[in-house]
């Protein structure tokens, strides 16, 4: 019985280069049930991160009892981590379920049906429209809606509605990822896949501490440096991640830039590139635009500026430039530590950019993977509900806008494209300012995970703003609302979802939702219906009923563009393993990497953006494309560093900095609710480094305050392995478990101190860099609730100090003698030496 | 060349005039958190403009003694007004500002030209395309506020 708190990747199945990952099926159920117990096994997909891996549901007497891994999966070939195993269920009967809708009575919430509840939704909606039309309607929501929800609340703002006040969660996750592809590329799409992992030579992973942010991907990393051919690893990170001790081991190098410096970092390393003359030039002439420009761009970066400006070795800069020059195949890979800095589209472009420069894309084993921090992020983003246009679909050409048109029969002019899609950031600034008079929030939380937090409760809470929030539980921002909507909740409903790879799954309903709790599309096609939204030809709008109707009007829309699902159906999807778009005739089962020959959908008529200027965020007009004729080239797109918003000064000398733990999701919605994350890491914390903590006379565990111009918490501090003058601390502590303490006492919501300030061209905003002050306020009892597993850890010299982080519930892990065919991997047909051992834990 | 050195005078006082301006803005609407942070950002440039400017503006003179072009000097933006409107007249105020010294750059360039003066020449230019940079960010600004601003601004 494998303890998966205590073992976070589980056992190794090192395996050589160019072969196929081996299989290893992990299984949790609730105490007390054993898998001849189980009736059901309902297929679906993890949604505790943005890797999916495929699972399948155990269902027993009508309730979620736990999961196990799918083995035939191309996602995870079996394996599920921390969070998907103990964290997948438990939610779902917890008894402080939402049950009935509420509604705001004499300042309280009171529960009631659904004709009143809807019914004030409805009468308050046609109020405004009325008075003031749709700009008066701002619509928020996830990154874990299905995409038939996205796509019913995308026809429902845009055509039925008209309004451009629509984003997610998404904006804060993986606006950036969206925007440098755009940028780049011309449209959205990764590149890349996971079975880059298997061919490549080296990784990078930039800002991206990816042993706890989807620790199946890692475990199929280590799968690959724990073998006798390792790739080598490089880390770009602040703190020193189970990732920057990999790259140790591999030979690699750890690059830990100072907090918002990553632009200056990245243009230092493409500089060595042009420097050491590692460039394709065939390639780049043939499939780039703008390589002259970029090496102007990038000059002045010499290894000892950047040195100066990043605080990192010159020598290790150059290292990585050579490991990045001279591998033949590399995969790079992106997340928050770049996404929710300082000048997050241009660093994240950066990457492309060294990509690009040596030709290394669209083969196996030189992949981009930009990803996403939430599971179905990448559904927001194809299908509309973060603002953009569905199918990739340029707000900017009324050729795009008329497709829309013509698929929803309606006036191109409803159709919101006057302006650019409102932001998440600026859709709250609006409902601040007054004129977004009715906002809805569909599961996500910004109470608690948006910047600045005390201003995101007053926007909320304030009278001028009627919100409706629709989620599992009363969350935080749900006690601000004045009606809450009970929604159904993964494995209580059907639809489909796509991971950070492209690929599909198919997530089918396994039990009923609790009490009067609906479905979001349910919920959605409900007020649609009450309002009465038609088409031209009278029809309503939207045309469809169930989830397998909306995903087919979907496939529609999505045909022809870059991602194309017309080739998948549910039927389709209920086989053995998730499908990656592209699905259609010429790729009919599907597509494992784009770009490989290598034509990117930059035309001026196909693309999804004509650009912006990576510093301002200023549009690139179309007659300025049309002049570049980029004509399936990619852009290389440079930028030159400026400092932070935000600097260090004599009042608040150190850097904040937000992130994630590997044992919670979002805002512990789910997993707080689940013993083994819960007790792994139960409350906050902020990490200091023994530099920083020993000038202060801090120990582990005393309790500090930690102060920003906006905000303060108290909460315990870890002497950790944060570089000297950072601070860094999770974001997943609100306040809806914390009953017993007055709200004055409240005070560990790491959001209470970050700042109102975004990128210009993803408008991600930015929580990574705030200046703050630590001091001491009195000795803890114990030490700090943060995990010692992984980057929370204590130094090495000071682990014994502190227990070690465990006690998670059983589960086993059975690794399969024979690896299943998986459709699409360049290493099918390699054969390796099957590994026999049966893993620990398997009884 | 006294209306050479006119022109350089004006290129001078015409980025300052933007610089303070586009400051103003930045202060007066710093609410706006893009806005603020943008609006410092571009007053640099300017700054930055009118720094390479001055080993010039020493060799011709800058010459403020002909009244002619006098009427050429725009006033900045003392004050911001207030609202999304406000706003929107102010953004449209700084595209007005940034103009006049776009094409004040495009006439000094050409007088660059003409004397073989390679330094002037490189600074209008480059000067010029960053001016460009600046008015395509308050026309996108501008497109994404036109809407909210006309149509349901509450202080309308
Ligand atoms: S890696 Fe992500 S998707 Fe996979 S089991 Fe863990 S939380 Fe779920």
């Amino acid at each position: 019985m494998t303890d998966r708190i205590a073992d976070i990747w589980g056992e190794r199945t090192p395996h050589a280069k160019g072969t196929v990952w081996p299989a290893r099926v992990d299984l949790h159920l609730d105490e007390g049930v054993r898998e001849e117990d189980v009736e059901a096994w309902v297929p679906s997909a993890c949604v505790l991160c943005s890797n999916g891996c495929g699972c399948d549901i155990a269902v027993k007497d009508g309730r979620m009892v736990g999961v196990r891994g799918r083995a035939t999966d191309v996602v995870n070939h079996g394996r599920l981590g921390p969070k998907g195993l103990y964290g997948s269920t438990p939610w779902a009967s917890s008894p402080d379920r939402l049950r009935r809708p509420m509604v705001r009575e004499g300042g309280r919430l009171v529960e009631t049906d659904w004709e009143t509840a809807m019914g004030r939704v409805v009468q308050e909606s046609r109020r405004l429209l009325e008075e003031n039309g749709p700009l008066t309607h701002g619509f928020y929501t996830s990154g874990q809606l299905f995409l038939e929800e996205y796509y019913t609340l995308a026809v429902i703002g845009k055509a039925g509605l008209g309004t451009p006040h629509m984003d997610g969660n998404t904006r804060l996750c993986t606006a950036t990822s969206a925007a440098a592809f755009k940028e780049s590329f011309g449209a959205d799409g990764q590149p890349g896949s996971y079975t880059d992992i298997e061919h490549c030579d080296a990784i990078f992973l930039y800002g991206h501490n990816m042993a706890e942010t989807q620790t199946v991907l890692w475990a199929r990393i280590l799968d690959r440096t724990r073998a006798e051919d390792p790739p080598v690893v490089v880390c770009v990170d602040p703190r020193r991640t189970p990732v920057a001790e990999e790259a140790e081991r591999t030979g690699g190098v750890h690059l830990a830039p100072r907090v918002g410096t990553n632009l200056a970092l990245m243009n230092g390393l493409t500089r060595e590139l042009f420097e050491r003359g590692w460039i394709d030039e065939a390639w780049v002439a043939a499939h780039t635009i703008g390589v002259d420009d970029l090496r102007a761009v990038v000059e002045p970066y010499t290894p000892e500026e950047v040195a100066a400006t990043c605080g990192v070795d010159a020598g290790d800069l150059r290292r990585a430039a050579e490991i990045f020059g001279t591998s033949d195949n590399v995969l790079s890979t992106v997340l928050q530590g770049f996404y929710q800095s300082h000048q997050a589209t241009a660093s994240a472009v950066a990457v492309h950019n060294l990509h690009l420069l040596r030709g290394l894309i669209g083969r196996p084993g030189s992949g981009i993977l930009q990803m996403n921090g939430q599971p179905t992020a990448q559904n927001n983003r194809e299908c509309g509900a973060d603002g953009d246009l569905p199918g990739f679909r340029n707000w900017n050409n009324p050729r795009h806008v008329q497709e829309l048109a013509d698929l929803w029969n309606v006036d191109p002019l409803t159709i919101p494209h006057w302006a650019p899609p409102t932001n998440a950031m600026q859709i709250f600034g609006y409902a601040e300012q007054g004129s977004i008079e009715l906002l809805w929030i569909s599961a996500t939380n910004p109470a608690v995970s948006m910047p600045e937090s005390a201003r995101i409760r007053r926007i909320l809470g304030s009278d001028r703003c009627f919100v409706v929030v629709q989620d599992l539980f009363l969350t935080e921002t749900a006690q601000l609302a004045d009606v809450v909507l009970p929604a159904a909740g993964w494995g209580e409903k059907t639809g489909t979802f796509t991971n950070v790879n492209r690929t599909v799954h198919l997530s089918e309903k396994a039990v009923e939702p609790p009490g009067e709790a609906r479905s979001d599309l349910d919920i959605f096609l409900m007020y649609a219906r009450a309002m009465g939204f038609v088409d031209r030809a009278g029809d309503p709008l939207p045309s469809w009923n169930s989830p397998e109707e909306a995903f087919d009007a979907w496939r529609a829309a999505s045909a022809g563009r870059p991602v194309d699902y017309t080739g998948l159906s549910y039927d389709k999807l209920r086989g053995p393993t998730g499908i990656p778009w592209p699905v259609d005739e010429e790729a009919p089962e599907g597509t494992d990497r784009l770009y490989t020959d290598p034509v990117f959908p930059t035309d001026t008529d196909r693309c999804e953006t004509y650009g912006h200027d990576l510093v301002t965020g200023a549009a690139v007009t179309e007659q300025e494309h049309r002049a570049m004729a980029p004509n399936g080239r990619a852009f290389l797109k440079g930028a030159a560093y400026t400092p932070p918003h935000e600097e260090p000064s004599d009042d608040f000398p150190l850097l904040f900095t937000t992130g994630r733990t590997v044992y919670q999701f979002h805002t512990r919605t789910k997993t707080g609710r689940a013993r083994s994350l819960h007790e792994a890491a139960p409350d906050a914390w902020v990490e200091l480094s023994t530099t920083d903590a020993d000038a202060l006379g801090i120990s582990e565990g005393d309790v500090v305050r930690v102060e920003s111009p906006r905000g303060t918490i108290e909460v315990q501090a870890r002497i950790g392995q944060v570089m000297p003058g950072a601070v860094f601390a999770p974001f997943h502590y609100g306040s809806w478990d914390l009953d017993g303490l007055a709200p004055d006492q409240q005070h560990r919501q790491a959001n209470e101190l970050t700042m109102t300030v975004w990128d210009p061209v993803s408008k991600q905003p930015y929580f990574k860099t705030a200046a703050c002050r630590v001091t001491r306020v009195r000795a803890g009892d114990g030490p700090a609730p943060a995990p010692t597993t992984a980057a929370s850890a204590p130094p090495p010299a000071r682990r014994r100090a502190v227990p070690p982080t465990a006690g998670g519930g059983p589960t086993t892990s059975e690794v399969l003698p024979e690896t299943p065919t998986y459709p699409n991997d360049p290493a099918a047909g390699t054969s390796h030496p099957a590994p026999t051992r049966t893993i620990a834990g398997r009884s | 060349m006294p209306h050479l050195s006119t022109y350089v005078g004006l290129a001078d006082h015409s980025e300052k005039t933007l610089a303070d301006s586009l400051r103003a803005v930045a202060e007066g609407h710093a609410a706006e958190a893009d806005v603020f942070h943008t609006c410092h950002l571009l007053a640099g440039w300017s700054d930055a403009h009118r720094e390479r400017l001055r080993p010039v503006v020493e060799r011709y003179g800058e010459d403020d003694s002909v009244t002619e072009p006098e009427r050429l000097h725009a006033d900045g933006l003392a004050e911001v007004r207030a609202g999304q409107v406000g706003l929107l007249r102010d953004l449209q105020d700084l595209h007005v500002l940034a103009t006049l010294v776009q094409t004040t750059w495009t006439v000094v360039a050409q007088g660059a030209q003409g004397l073989r003066d390679r330094e002037l020449l490189e600074i209008a230019t480059s000067a010029n395309a960053e001016t460009s940079r600046q008015l395509s960010w308050l026309n996108t600004r501008m497109k994404a506020a036109a809407p909210q601003a006309l149509i349901v601004d509450p202080a309308r």
